[in-house]
């Protein structure tokens, strides 16, 4: 599946991509967090024939609907399997140390023996970050590890 | 006598009028912009109500609002967006440039105002609303289309240009000899220069400085160090509006948006009292003799944005309609042509570019009015030249299964009710919310 990936100054991005079945789907991503699913028209690919505007909550509602789901799921049935691993999602509030700054400055897995395995961002998933990774607020960092070691990422979250 | 009891009653009315301007705006969702001009022209001299208590805090919260408005746009983008959009989209900016600016400097010419008013009114008919055209691309679901991303590129050349070209105008009105004008320009380049590199290489620094996670301390530092920076820029001559610009695309990432959230109210605010300042200073007597020149420039100006959008689109390997509708989408003229008029009128030593203030006023009232008009007609006119029918609803059947007939409108964009075929929909037509 060939994605087409489009950069809008000043609005975001653009995604798009054709199905199996030859029709066009997209989504613009705004900044804001507000997405706009886009499916083009038939005859003239150049044109959206239905525009939906989502909410990042609505946005979200539907990629869940659409399968991000999964992936917490298959980390949930991951630590049933696995006795004494619990999973977290820990959320970067506003104002946390690490909103702009790389997953390699937290040494979380140094530090606590935790392991940083996903990032959700705007619904989408971001699986196995590299240290590069940037933070931004908002983010829900998905911690599977002991108990005490995700409640010590959390912590590094909130306060350094 | 200015007590601060007339003063403050004055500042209220204004403020108020342009709240009961802004609603009717929304009702009819058209831009705001020309009823806010027309407001000014109303109460200022020669009109209903000559306002002359208020006038300092007028002249200096729009001095605030012009310095706003620019700096928000320079915050929608990144420094690396403006160099890509410089790498790729140079030839079809500089086609948009000469098409569009082409009109005004001989209009200028034309009507006498000599080489320094000639510059200004092509600045006027050059640029383009960015403000107006992303609202009228979101309105009518076109965000998606094949060639928004080139519709954007231009917007982006084009404020560009803007802080290129600022400068020069400002030294130009200023009447600056040759020796002095070269100075002042030589200055202007390094300043520029100077503040994209900081941008550029070092935004992070600016950021660290600037960024809190207090909304009231972030609120108060980027308010001080964009009227800082805007004024230090007016003090060397690169004018203020550069300066914030400059200074917006200095910030970027999440704290670009903190700011962005935080000034937005502000901005509208003070650009509104802008708005309203420019019209004060528009005598409303002065616009009569001025409108034919202005309705002969704006189809003009229509006419030239259409082949800028042409271009632009052909280049996107966009067909007919995207073409049609990028040119649409580019027509509309706004906040950056009252800028530069403002410019003008105010810099000026020649007294003779006050009639420019009101050629550039008409203009962008009716241009802020028929661009998005245009633009809901793009589609329908696209139609009628390529003889296509209109979108039916597309089920994503079989292809030899029938459709359902229009049961399903959901597959129709959303547009005015236009009939069938109709053409550009007639002027008087208002457009409601459905």
């Amino acid at each position: 599946m060939d994605v087409e990936r489009t950069s809008l100054p000043g609005i975001g991005l653009q995604h798009v991509f054709t199905t199996s079945r030859g029709r066009q789907v997209g989504v613009v991503s705004h900044r804001t967090g507000r997405r706009d699913l886009a499916v083009y028209d038939k005859e003239d690919p150049d044109t959206c024939i239905v525009t939906v505007q989502l909410t990042a909550e609505e946005a979200g509602f539907l990629a869940e609907l659409l399968g991000t789901g999964k992936v917490v799921e298959r980390l949930n049935d991951l630590h049933k399997q696995v006795e004494g691993l619990v999973t977290e999602q820990v959320p970067i509030a506003a104002g946390s140390p690490y909103d702009g700054r790389t997953l390699g400055d937290t040494r979380a897995r140094s530090r606590t023996g935790a392991s940083i395995v996903a990032v959700v961002r705007n619904a989408e998933v971001i699986a196995s970050p590299r240290p590069g990774f940037v933070f931004s607020a908002g983010d829900k960092v998905v911690v599977v590890g002991t108990a005490e070691g995700t409640a010590a990422v959390a912590r590094i979250f909130a306060s350094g | 006598m200015h007590s601060i009891a007339t003063q403050l009653i004055e500042i209220g009315a204004i403020i108020l009028a342009l709240g009961v301007l802004g609603s009717i705006a929304v009702r009819f969702s058209v831009s705001a912009i020309p009823l806010y001009l027309i407001g000014g022209l109303a109460f200022g001299a020669g009109g209903l109500l000559p306002l002359d208590n208020s006038e300092h805090f007028v002249e200096i919260g729009a001095e605030v609002g012009v310095i706003l408005l620019l700096f928000t746009l320079g915050l929608e983008y990144t420094a690396g967006e403006l160099v890509g959009t410089l790498r790729t989209s140079a030839p079809v900016g500089l086609a948009d440039l000469v098409l569009n600016a082409a009109p005004g400097v001989i209009a200028g010419l034309l009507l006498g105002w000599g080489p320094v008013g000639a510059l200004a009114l092509g600045g006027v008919t050059y640029v383009s609303s960015s403000g107006i055209a992303a609202k009228v691309m979101g309105d009518l679901g076109w965000l998606g289309n094949r060639e928004t991303p080139a519709v954007l590129s231009v917007l982006v050349f084009e404020d560009l240009a803007m802080a290129v070209y600022l400068p020069i105008l400002t030294t130009v009105l200023a009447g600056a000899g040759l020796v002095a004008g070269m100075q002042s320009l030589a200055v202007a380049a390094l300043t520029v220069t100077a503040i994209l590199y900081v941008a550029l290489r070092h935004g992070n620094l600016v950021e660290r400085f600037v960024s809190s996670p207090s909304d009231e301390v972030l609120l108060l530092k980027v308010l001080g160090l964009t009227l800082l920076v805007a004024g230090i820029a007016s003090q060397l001559q690169v004018s203020a509006a550069v300066g914030a610009f400059l200074m917006g695309i200095a910030l970027s990432g999440p704290l670009a948006h903190q700011a962005q959230r935080l000034l937005t109210p502000l901005k509208d605010l003070f650009a509104a009292v802008f708005f309203v300042f420019f019209g004060l200073h528009t005598d409303p007597a002065d616009l009569p003799p001025m409108l034919g020149v202005a309705v002969l420039l704006a189809v003009v100006g229509i006419g030239t944005k259409l082949g800028s959008g042409w271009l632009a689109a052909r280049r996107a390997g966009v067909h007919l309609t995207g073409r049609i509708r990028a040119g649409a989408a580019l027509a509309p003229r706004g906040e950056f042509n009252i800028v530069i008029a403002g410019l003008a009128v105010s810099g000026g030593a020649d007294p003779g570019l006050d009639s420019l203030g009101s050629l550039a006023a008409a203009y962008v009232l009716i241009l802020a009015v028929a661009g998005p008009l245009l633009a809901r007609g793009a589609e329908p006119l696209a139609r009628r030249i390529s003889g296509r029918r209109r979108p039916r609803p597309q089920l994503d059947t079989e292809p030899d299964e029938p459709d359902e007939g229009d049961g399903l409108d959901a597959g129709v964009p959303r547009q005015a009710d236009a009939p069938e075929d109709e053409g550009l929909p007639d002027p008087g037509y208002t457009y409601k919310q459905d």
